[in-house]
């Protein structure tokens, strides 16, 4: 699947409370955090983005607190893909788990600039930067965090688990 | 291959003899965890997976310590939320205002994790309980409603960089500056997807409480767990709060660590760390005496009776600068009582701080103490992020509770020495403060002069 979307350019250690600062925080609802996503780094980040965008950051991404609120305030934001030269670790796993699609890419973080057309194959883990008519590709996916992304989500992979455990305990009565 | 304390705290839990870095395994969880912002997520997230009860309702601790007592309408919904779901579980850990503290100074209170134990928490500083000697380690939400159902969680086996302490720290430095001194040093993603095992003669130098500071930091330099050797302070520990049986867990001879750094203790001064970043750090020495507009002491870091004890015996006899707010925040209830107890609350109150109910508050810009535009904090605190504590202008210093009791009585960034070298109401020693839990009078961690 590919996406095709303007590029939004932060620099390293991008924390998850600038991404969604924690007096948002009493609320669950991935709308209204949209509402507020990465207002105390870019003002204008919520009134520019657009459907299928893409965040490009440094290295140590989502550092912080392990809100989850971070990534579910990007991907309500209708943003396809982060990509940063390294991801903090609660963050990728909170965007493995909830299916914001992630890319670790150092290469392409550097190049890219804001405003730049970036095209991302997922599934080939491929970015093309249209821009500056350059390619790359990011670091592949371990095939256990694929099989939790392609059950669209820790919870469904977790509900299919549980039932074939649960199928196993009864086979064994 | 030897594994790391952390592997082997993993293997066991995954069944397995051995692992090795960079294995992806599932491993049992002794304790899941979650408070009042993260946990309405998880229970969102739990109610998709379809089932009627979690997997062990001894297993599951949430606490309401972020935005409580309720900051506002939709903090409350929150609570109401997860009150209700642990009622409707039957959860046997959730813990009510007047019950509740911080839940990183809760929970080992509690005594709800002992060494070699594996827990996860939807709370970036759960690697707070490595100085008991377990495995803990921040997630998400839906990591944690996956674990609320199955009391599984998977993991990548991290590889470890061993810390190594010599020596025993002098004068007013303290864990804090430790483990400040070492984010300096590493960077905030020094030890990124790594454990932080800490060994060394020096650890038996450092206090319960110490311990405690310092691996709740590790998350600060990237790590996914900060973790400690278990020795006769951790076993005195574990026996005050639990009666639980457990089974402490040593490293192998020949693990395997990625790195070793040494750190001479009797090397480090109280070390400041400047906006906005927690590795940027400098010694008090060489940092700029700033104005300050307020001072916070407490929080999952720095809320115990020892840094309550430290900061009494700066502020017993003098006055917080005019001007200037100083906000103490206990951990617990049952270190607000005992310091209550030992008169700390008094000399606080008496000096002009105000002492508030447990609560995270402003440590994440919550509540209790928000900073305005241009203004700027000295705190106890874990993190100095662009607006953490309020306005995206204001400034966070994280420093000792020493460091911030002084600045507070000075109305500016303090070195302890300096201001205790002031007329005073008599000496105070470190040891002092640590004795001060056996003796638990007002005088206690003074000595006359």
């Amino acid at each position: 699947m590919k996406t095709r979307g303007k590029t939004f350019k932060y620099g390293d250690n991008i924390d998850t409370d600038v991404i969604i600062p924690a007096r948002h925080l009493n609320s669950i609802d991935p709308a209204e955090l949209a509402s507020h996503c990465m207002e105390d780094i870019d003002k204008d980040f919520v009134s520019k983005v657009r459907k299928d965008d893409v965040i490009v950051g440094g290295s140590n991404f989502g550092c912080g607190s392990s809100r989850e609120h971070a990534p579910m305030a990007i991907k309500a934001s209708g943003v396809a893909c982060v990509v940063a030269a390294s991801f903090a670790r609660i963050f990728y796993r909170n965007a493995i788990n909830i299916g914001l699609p992630i890319l670790e890419c150092p290469e392409a973080a550097a190049a890219a600039s804001s405003g730049d057309e970036l095209e991302i194959d997922l599934s080939a883990g491929t970015i093309r930067d249209v821009t500056k008519g350059a390619d790359f590709k990011a670091q592949p996916y371990p095939e256990f965090m694929r099989s939790i992304m392609d059950s669209g989500g820790l919870i469904e992979y977790t509900r299919s688990r549980l039932a074939s455990r649960g199928a196993a305990a009864k086979t064994a009565r | 291959m030897g594994m790391t304390m952390s592997q082997k705290i993993l293997a066991g839990h995954a069944d397995l003899k051995s692992v090795e870095a960079g294995q992806l395994i599932e491993a049992r969880l002794d304790l899941v965890l979650g408070n009042d912002i993260t946990a309405p997520v998880a229970i969102r997230e739990f109610g998709r997976i379809g089932i009627e009860a979690v997997f062990d309702r001894k297993r599951i601790a949430l606490v309401p310590d972020h935005f409580t007592p309720n900051k506002d309408i939709k903090s409350a919904e929150q609570c109401k939320m997860m009150r209700d779901f642990a009622h409707r579980m039957d959860i046997e850990n959730y813990f009510e205002i007047g019950e509740m503290g911080i839940e990183h100074a809760l929970i080992p209170e509690r005594g709800l994790v002992l060494p070699g134990e594996l827990v996860i928490g939807a709370d970036s500083h759960t690697c707070t309980y490595g100085a008991a000697g377990a495995f803990s380690t921040g997630v998400g939400s839906t990591d944690m409603a996956a674990a609320m159902a199955s009391g599984t969680a998977w993991f990548k086996v991290p590889a470890a960089i061993r810390v190594v302490l010599e020596g025993a720290m002098r004068g007013w430095t303290s864990g804090k500056d430790l483990i400040l001194h070492l984010i300096g040093l590493i960077g905030v993603d020094g030890a990124l997807y790594r454990s932080l095992e800490f060994a060394g003669p020096g650890v038996a130098t450092l206090s319960m409480d110490e311990r405690f500071t310092i691996a709740n930091m590790a998350i600060e330099a990237g790590a996914k767990n900060g973790i400690f050797p278990v020795d006769e302070k951790t076993r005195a520990w574990a026996a005050s709060v639990s009666s639980r049986p457990y089974a402490a867990v040593e490293p192998d001879a020949d693990a395997v660590y990625e790195r070793e750094i040494r750190i001479d203790l009797s090397a480090l001064t109280p070390t400041v760390a400047f906006p906005h970043l927690p590795s940027n750090t400098k010694t008090i020495g060489a940092a700029e005496k700033l104005r300050v507009d307020q001072v916070v002491i407490g929080s999952c870091t720095n809320g115990r009776i020892e840094d309550l004890r430290v900061a009494a015996s700066i502020l017993r006899g003098r006055k917080v600068a005019k001007g200037m707010r100083c906000i103490v925040f206990p951990a617990t209830q049952s270190i607000y009582l005992a310091a209550l107890r030992e008169g700390l609350i008094e000399d606080l109150v008496t000096a002009g701080a105000v002492v508030s109910t447990p609560t995270c508050g402003p440590c994440l810009g919550g509540h209790m103490g928000i900073l305005a535009k241009g203004e700027r904090a000295i705190a106890t605190t874990n993190r100095n992020f662009v607006g953490r504590m309020g306005h995206t202008e204001s400034e966070v210093y994280l420093a000792s509770p020493a460091v911030a009791a002084a600045s507070a009585v000075a109305g500016r960034l303090a070195d302890p020495e300096e201001i205790m070298k002031a007329p005073g109401h008599g000496a105070f020693t470190k040891a002092g403060a640590a004795a001060g839990a056996a003796a638990g009078t007002a005088t206690a961690g003074r000595e006359k002069a």
